[in-house]
């Protein structure tokens, strides 16, 4: 499927939810979709995205955040899924965008390339929802079903083209993007 | 331990409420005290470079957080460092020192000896304590640059303090 259709669908249906993106395309793909003050974009800290999204979680309970990252990234960060697992909130959904693919460093293959689900990965430590979804139609449903709260962390897994698209740059500033993010919420910004 | 880390919680005047760990016995009556609180949200991590990034999101929505580990996370720790300095997010470390005093795991020296230079080799502000008067002090003065100040600052805390592994 076309990755930025399929983001730029999710978060027309985000509903006020909070946004923390991964590094390389998925950042790009949401700053395409909008460049918003409830977005936190990472440009490093490869490993890190849904890990901030568990710490804005459980910071701000009453908020929805949704992770969006790659295969590479979620890849690096496997151990968060127990981690995030057992921390068990109920208001983070982690989206990974799966081309199976580096595709920043010169496309060569990832591990979901080579038969690793992320998505059973998930299930198997315990998010009380976790699937792939292969078409846009069915993204179409997870933006109706991700309205619905949730009872405990949910993944899921988008199959996308393998292509490198125009990039969309957010802003690589990273204290701007914390503040305007802080401020959306209402918190001091120093 | 016991004494300075019942001291710190009953004193939390930091107002940390936040807590993510992977477990060193020199941190266990800090963990457990933490842990039994219904007021602190803590995380047990698989690796101590999540709780780096926990504590960026949980100020990110408004939260202090305190990240313990021993001096061999550290070294797990380093490329997401690079998100609290880069962004200029307060972060607390506290760091069990292995490798240096009564060591009887020689494994544990390499990493003990690098613990130090490696934080400050990313830019995070490093402070040492030595007793248990000092580290109460040490730390809640770590934990108001760190969280009035937007520093990034790892106390660690002394083997000599901790003493030697009991088996």
């Amino acid at each position: 499927m076309d990755r930025r259709v399929a983001v730029a669908k999710l978060l027309a249906a985000r509903d006020g939810a909070l946004v923390v993106t991964g590094l390389g395309s998925p950042s790009y793909d949401v700053h395409a979709a909008g460049d918003v003050a409830g977005n936190y974009y990472l440009w490093g800290a490869m490993g890190g995205a849904a890990l901030v999204g568990l710490g804005i979680a459980q910071a701000q309970p009453g908020k929805r955040v949704m992770v969006i990252t790659g295969d590479g990234e979620q890849l690096m960060a496997f151990g968060a899924m127990a981690t995030i697992a057992v921390a068990a909130p109920d208001n983070l959904d982690v989206i990974v965008l799966d081309n199976q693919h580096f595709g920043e460093t010169g496309m060569q293959q990832s591990h979901t390339g080579k038969g690793i689900n992320l998505a059973a990965i998930a299930a198997a430590c315990g998010f009380t929802q976790a699937r792939e979804l292969r078409d846009l139609g069915e993204v179409d449903a997870l933006c109706a079903d991700l309205l619905q709260p949730g009872t405990g962390p949910r993944l899921f897994v988008l199959k996308i083209k393998a292509e490198n698209l125009p990039r969309s740059l957010p802003p690589r500033d990273a204290t701007f993007i914390k503040t305007r993010f802080r401020a959306h919420l209402g918190l001091a910004t120093c | 331990m016991k004494k300075p880390a019942q001291f710190w919680v009953k004193n939390n005047t930091a107002g940390i409420r936040h807590m993510s760990y992977v477990p060193d016995a020199g941190h266990s009556t800090l963990i457990r005290l933490f842990g039994d609180d219904p007021q602190v949200v803590a995380n047990v991590l698989t690796t101590e470079e999540e709780g780096v990034a926990i504590a960026c999101g949980a100020w990110l929505g408004g939260m202090r957080s305190v990240v313990l580990m021993q001096s061999s996370g550290v070294g797990n720790c380093i490329n997401m460092l690079s998100l609290p300095v880069q962004a200029r997010m307060p972060l607390l470390l506290l760091v069990t020192m292995r490798g240096e005093w009564e060591e009887f795991n020689p494994w544990q020296v390499p990493m003990g000896r690098a613990t130090q230079a490696a934080l400050e080799a990313i830019g995070v502000t490093v402070l040492r304590a030595e007793t248990g008067a000092d580290l109460v002090e040490t730390v809640a003065q770590a934990a108001g640059m760190a969280f009035d100040g937007d520093q990034q600052i790892a106390v660690l805390i002394g083997q000599r303090l901790l003493g030697k592994k009991k088996w």
